[in-house]
């Protein structure tokens, strides 16, 4: 239970309460929003109506007449500047602020500074645009028709929507398996736009202090050390002039990963204008122009022979990038991570084709917990998987219990090159099984269908790799993603941590702390966690992708142990004995054979800065650090079970049971694990059944506000029911794996399995998310809606 | 977040007060109630008054009273005032069922039952509940005092009867004896605006409809009313098969459109299924029974499986 | 305009515009940045304050709306240097995560536990159903306050 606290004596892993908690349930927390700097100034934006049209013409005098603004930026001023334009994460190049075109609708157009936030939005309307409409592309499955309009005609020698094709898997291999198997099932399936929608949208304020020829920038973002970076790339300001403080974030999923043309725009101001420039987008701007997620039109094959046993998968997609191509994962996987989509069982083989494509829509696609596609991936072999058990009359959870990776089969090469670390599959289903009912489920689901009512029980089990990742194969914009931790041990006995990614709520302050006192025989309160602010961090990648435990723990842990060790040393000096004669047990070194001879870590910190005289090459100081590079990804896994009541005759859909069993290794602090698990559950109800963003054919966003783009509220999600499994990662450090997105990645799949599960009897094999009232009762008739268009 | 534009602001501390201010201002003058359908309508600036006129102070205006064979209840009554009020919930059912899904607790809160009516989004669900207890709808005026059905109250989208000069002060609600109402709503999520829904009160003698109001929302239903439900229904016995019939009928009467809540056939069955639950419910209640009983003979009882195709 | 009103147990008295929202008067004039905004549409509740003892959308209410009134924020919630009962439950129960919906959480918590000191699960997600959060999926919110509750009562945990 998360409410039982436990004493921390020596060894802190547990569900101590968080040390960020203080301030926060105070109100005293600190968001971009809450900085005011002397001389500050706000900024608006203007953005395009229109989701394509030629810019005719941009006259911003009326709106730099108003009393109160102090300047208006155009893409002209910028592009005077070599600013118009900005590297996206994927090597792609934005507009920061249109020149030539616009090519989505809520594009940036322009850029005003005014005395007050109310006076910049009223000046705003004073700016006088005049565009050409062309058409849109709207529909990604017509992008690459050959009359298609082109959007980024702006890259020479582009003449179409085309951005990329991958593969993985072995073609060869795949098609014959396909061809000589008993059984093949295939679908469309769509998992729609949809958008992180963090508490807090994104902003910035932004400080340039021309007679230092510094910058200092406080953002949202979820990367500070490579923002700063970019910025530097940018700007053309030398690295070390720059800071960027990453302050409390109102939420991330990855929405504040990528550089904004709002960031950009506020820094241009402020080394204009010489004055402070604070940008804080509103919620439309926030769906309508930050990084979406997902948008990707699969078509998924299963092949199985006639009892059952998994053969091969196969996947085409399209994946909608929007406008510009902006996804953030590593450079050497333009779908991310989707080629996992081999899923949780033994197969022989598998192939996947990826085709990434412009269209007229906002730029992203790698955001909101996915671990860079995983959850695309998931979705499409757990629906797959159940459609093969519809096809096959085998129940779905005996399906994946013949089918599922056995424990002696670990480490496990996938057929698409994963080498999955650890994990005991059958035991995590069985438990989720257990917890469940499942038998007593399946029989109350027989009663109420010879009632005529319609009950689902729907089933997901997902493996996911996390923790990016090996530097050799994985880097953003050539940066590899190792990450770092500097751990600096005080006289006292007190220690500072400073790590370089960044919590957006994951509670970092708190379990990063427990790492390290675990490690050195501290108590949390000992250990002060800093993070955020690139002048008092070292560089690292940032917190996405749940790599924060894997890539930036196993970094303090790395440092801990060279402290612990440069304490031996110290130790040995203190106690006139060798460092061979001390072993560390119980939170001290401890003389071998006499363990009541101990020297702990506060004292031994104090005697390393004493006058002591130490060994030569023992310095005075217990100070280390550390970069690691995670030799792999680690690999997390859960079964889920989702019960749904479905009133067939309005469509409504009602989550009455979620049962989630985790397997991330080992657990620093149970509680902080379960909050993410129940963010995760929540994320996949909303997914399944109310978020999409979506456009008309026009390309207006029909999605832009919380009036449109709907959430799950405590009304919607129940008390999810948890279990645990514990596989340790047999190469991280402590052995823990990450967990951050497991649920958003496994529950999706589990809520539209036990929707279809429902809707089985009324004939109904699949339909896409969200599964709206009105979707189900469509699916029902016989007549699917498509999720991302406008209805009709 | 998105901010309103310039306005000049009054506040009024009588209802002739507020109307002399609206007389002074003129058709830019807006009634600021609660503020929670005007106001979200500013920040997007959907709407720009030049002056706001504030009743909040007018308190005589936040009451719900019993007078003679009447309910009635000051347009400046919070939601979450009329959701409270047993007195309201005793008299109609229809009155809680529909308040305990308008909006959110705490929207609730500030919105007032009066400001929802004015605003007339076609989605509002209190002018299909006031459509079906064929409310009466008290207006001031600089020439006095006028009464207006409730199912004439609007006029379009967004429209009502009430000028730029006048002021929605009350609703009255007749209390018959025999009645049963109620309200269902179907939305993609709580607290989202419906994407259907329906409200009815029937009054019965033995087993004799002897008179029924049918409110729909959201579905293109003229006046908020489904009238020719209401005439089919008056003097029917109340059997599982009038009923969905009556559903029928209101479902051939809507003109929905299709937007994001829903394409247009969907709406048009939630008119015909929700329109025979909620008769369902109400017929059970006039009849004393507990809302989900079976309160009458013919095929199925409410519930999941009724009536799944088109 | 000149607005007066008391927030926290404090008289204010400002100039305004009209159209100030209150939620702005509160963080951007009284520096009382605890109570946050996260939308254009009255959805989110991240700025639910109370008025008068209820809690309300401040994004939603004009700033001379509340004139003459009583406004409380997160800031006023305890006592000093005492945490109201519902500030530690959050913290006891990990109710928290990112901490932005939390303070618009915590009012209506404490405005549902002075009017029923035993709420069901049921009372407690109807009462935040109209507040978003995007980090706890909820859970530990509905636990927070049922802790509260009990401890209020004496229980004990």
């Amino acid at each position: 239970m998360t409410d039982t606290l436990h004493p921390t004596g020596n060894a802190p892993y547990g569900s101590i309460p968080r040390k960020e908690d203080a301030r926060l349930v105070r109100g005293q927390g600190t968001f971009v929003d809450d900085i005011t700097l002397p001389g500050m100034l706000y900024g608006a934006i203007l953005r395009s109506p229109l989701a394509h049209a030629r810019i005719v013409s941009v006259d911003a005098g009326p709106a730099l007449a108003h009393p109160r603004v102090e300047a208006v930026l155009t893409g002209a001023d910028l592009a005077d500047r070599g600013l118009a334009w900005m590297p996206t994460l994927s090597a792609d190049v934005q507009a920061v602020l249109a020149t030539d075109k616009v090519r989505f609708q809520g594009q940036e157009i322009a850029f005003v500074v005014a005395r007050d936030r109310y006076a910049a939005r009223d000046a705003l309307e004073l700016i006088a645009v005049e565009y050409e409409p062309l058409p849109p592309v709207i529909d990604v499955t017509t992008a690459m028709d050959p009359a298609a309009p082109v959007v980024r005609d702006d890259l020479p020698g582009t003449t179409s929507n085309h951005i990329f094709d991958w593969t993985a898997g072995d073609k060869a291999a795949a098609d014959a398996v396909f061809a000589s198997a008993d059984v093949t099932v295939g679908c469309d399936m769509i998992y729609p736009r949809s958008h992180p929608a963090p508490l807090e949208t994104c902003g910035i304020v932004a400080d340039f202090d021309a007679v230092a020829g510094r910058l200092t920038v406080y953002a949202t973002t979820q990367a500070p050390h490579a923002h700063r970076t970019l910025l530097a790339m940018v700007t053309g300001l030398a690295e070390h002039k720059i800071r960027v403080v990453s302050p409390d974030l109102g939420g991330g999923f990855g929405n504040k990963v990528p550089v904004y043309p709002g960031y950009l725009c506020a820094i241009a101001a402020s080394m204009t204008i010489g004055r402070p420039v604070k940008w804080m987008e509103d919620r439309s701007e926030n769906l309508m122009s930050t990084t979406f997620a997902r948008d990707y039109h699969m078509h998924g094959e299963i092949a199985a022979s006639a009892d059952g046993t998994i053969l091969g998968l196969r996947a085409k997609v399209l994946a909608d990038h929007g406008a510009f191509n902006a996804t953030a994962q590593p450079a050497k996987f333009p779908a991310g991570f989707f080629h996992i989509f081999t899923g949780s069982y033994d197969l022989q083989a598998a192939y996947c084709e990826v085709t990434g494509v412009y269209t007229n829509k906002a730029p992203g696609g790698v955001a909101y917990s996915c671990s860079f596609r995983i959850t695309e991936a998931v979705y499409l072999v757990e629906r797959l998987t159940d459609m093969l058990a519809r096809r096959l009359g085998i129940d779905p959870a005996e399906l994946r219990m013949r089918n599922l990776l056995r424990p002696e089969q670990f480490p496990y090469a996938c057929p698409t090159g994963w080498q999955y670390d650890s994990g005991d599959y059958p035991r995590a289903l069985a438990l989720a099984l257990e917890i469940a009912g499942y038998d007593d489920l399946r029989r109350e689901q027989a009663e109420r269908r010879a009632r005529g009512e319609y009950m689902g029980i729907g089933i997901s089990f997902f493996t996911e790799g996390v923790g990016a990742g090996p530097r050799e194969h994985m880097d953003i914009l050539g940066l590899g993603m190792a990450d770092g931790a500097d751990l600096r041990v005080y006289p006292t006995g007190k220690a500072v941590l400073a790590i370089s990614v960044q919590t957006q709520g994951q509670g970092h302050e708190t379990t990063f702390a427990q790492i390290v006192a675990h490690e050195l025989g501290l108590t949390p309160d000992d250990v002060e966690v800093v993070h955020g602010d690139t002048d008092r961090t070292p560089f690292g990648l940032g917190t996405y992708g749940s790599r924060s435990t894997p890539v930036s723990g196993a970094a303090a842990v790395v440092a801990a142990r060279r402290v612990r060790e440069r304490a031996r040393a110290v130790a040995a000096a203190m106690l006139e004995l060798s460092a061979d004669d001390l072993e560390w047990t119980d939170g001290k070194w401890r003389v071998r054979g006499d363990p009541e001879q101990a020297a702990g870590i506060a004292e031994i910190a104090m005697a390393a800065h004493s006058s002591l005289a130490l060994p030569d090459g023992v310095e005075g100081h217990l100070d280390a650090s550390a970069v690691y590079n995670p030799p792999n990804l680690t690999f997390p896994f859960g079964a889920y079970v989702c019960v749904t009541d479905v009133d067939a005759a309005t469509g409504e859909v009602k989550v009455r049971r979620f049962i989630a069993v985790d397997d991330c290794g080992v657990r620093i602090n149970p509680m902080i694990v379960e909050g993410q698990l129940h963010r995760g559950i929540a994320d996949g109800i909303g997914m399944a059944l109310m978020q999409s963003i979506a456009f008309d054919d026009a390309g207006n966003c029909l999605s832009g506000s919380f009036m449109d783009y709907l959430l799950p509220t405590a009304l919607e999600c129940p008390s999810p029911e948890l279990g645990t499994t514990v596989t340790p990662s047999p190469h991280h450090p402590i052995g823990a794996k990450g967990v951050g997105e497991s649920a958003t990645v496994g529950s999706p799949a589990a809520v539209v399995n036990s929707v279809m599960d429902a809707l089985a009897p009324l004939g109904v094999v699949h339909a896409d998310m969200p599964l709206t009232p009105a979707c189900v009762w469509r699916a029902i008739q016989g007549r699917p809606i498509r999720p991302d268009l406008a209805l009709s | 977040m998105q901010v309103p534009a310039q306005v000049e602001y009054e506040k009024a501390t009588s209802v002739e007060h507020a109307l002399a201010l609206l007389a002074r201002y003129g058709p830019q003058a807006r009634v600021l109630a609660g503020g929670h359908s005007l106001i979200p309508m500013m920040k997007l600036r959907l709407a720009q008054p030049e002056v706001l006129i504030d009743i909040n102070g007018i308190t005589d205006l936040c009451s719900i009273n019993l007078t003679g064979t009447q309910l009635r209840m000051g347009t400046l009554t919070r939601h979450a005032q009329l959701l409270e009020s047993s007195l309201a919930g005793e008299h109609f059912a229809i009155l809680h069922d529909a308040e305990r899904v308008i909006a959110d607790p705490v929207v609730r809160n500030w919105g007032t039952i009066g400001g929802s009516l004015c605003q007339a989004d076609p989605s509002e669900d209190l002018s299909a509940v006031f459509a079906a207890l064929k409310g009466t709808m008290i207006i001031h005026g600089p020439d006095g005092q006028r009464e207006v059905s409730a199912r004439e109250f609007h006029t379009g989208p967004y429209e009502t009867v009430v000028g730029p000069a006048e002021l929605l002060t009350e609703i009255r609600l007749p209390i018959r004896r025999g009645g049963g109402t109620a309200y269902q709503k179907v939305s993609r999520r709580a607290g989202d605006w419906p994407v259907g829904a329906a409200g009815a009160a029937v009054w019965l003698s033995g087993d004799t409809i002897t008179d029924a109001g049918i409110g729909l929302t959201a579905v293109g239903a003229t006046h908020f009313v489904a009238a020719e439900a209401e005439d089919y229904l008056r003097g029917q016995q109340a059997t599982e098969q009038t009923l969905q019939r009556a559903g029928e009928i209101a479902a051939q009467h809507c003109r929905p459109v299709s937007d994001q809540r829903g394409p247009a056939d969907y709406k048009q069955h939630l008119a015909r299924e929700l329109t025979t639950r909620v008769l369902r419910r109400a017929v059970a209640r006039a009849r004393g029974l507990p809302p989900g009983a079976v309160a009458c003979g013919g095929a199925a009882s409410g519930g999941a499986a009724s009536g799944g195709a088109a | 305009m000149r607005v007066t009103m008391t927030v926290n147990g404090s008289e204010y008295s400002r100039e305004v515009e009209p159209r100030l929202l209150l939620i702005h008067f509160l963080r951007d004039d009284l520096g009382l940045t605890g109570s946050h905004w996260g939308c254009d549409t009255s959805n989110c509740g991240a700025c639910v304050v109370w008025l008068d003892e209820t809690p309300v959308k401040s994004c939603t209410v004009l700033t001379p709306m509340a004139a003459g009134r009583r406004v409380t924020t997160v800031e006023g919630l305890g006592n000093g240097a005492r945490l109201d009962p519902v500030q530690v439950g959050f913290q006891r129960c990990h109710g928290l995560q990112c901490g932005f919906c939390t303070p618009g959480m915590m009012l209506t918590a404490r405005w549902l536990l002075n009017r029923n000191p035993d709420p069901t699960e049921a009372d407690v997600r109807e009462a935040i159903s109209g507040q978003i959060c995007r980090c706890t999926g909820y859970e530990n919110i509905v636990r927070s306050v049922l802790w509260t509750a009990r401890h209020e009562a004496g229980a004990g945990d």
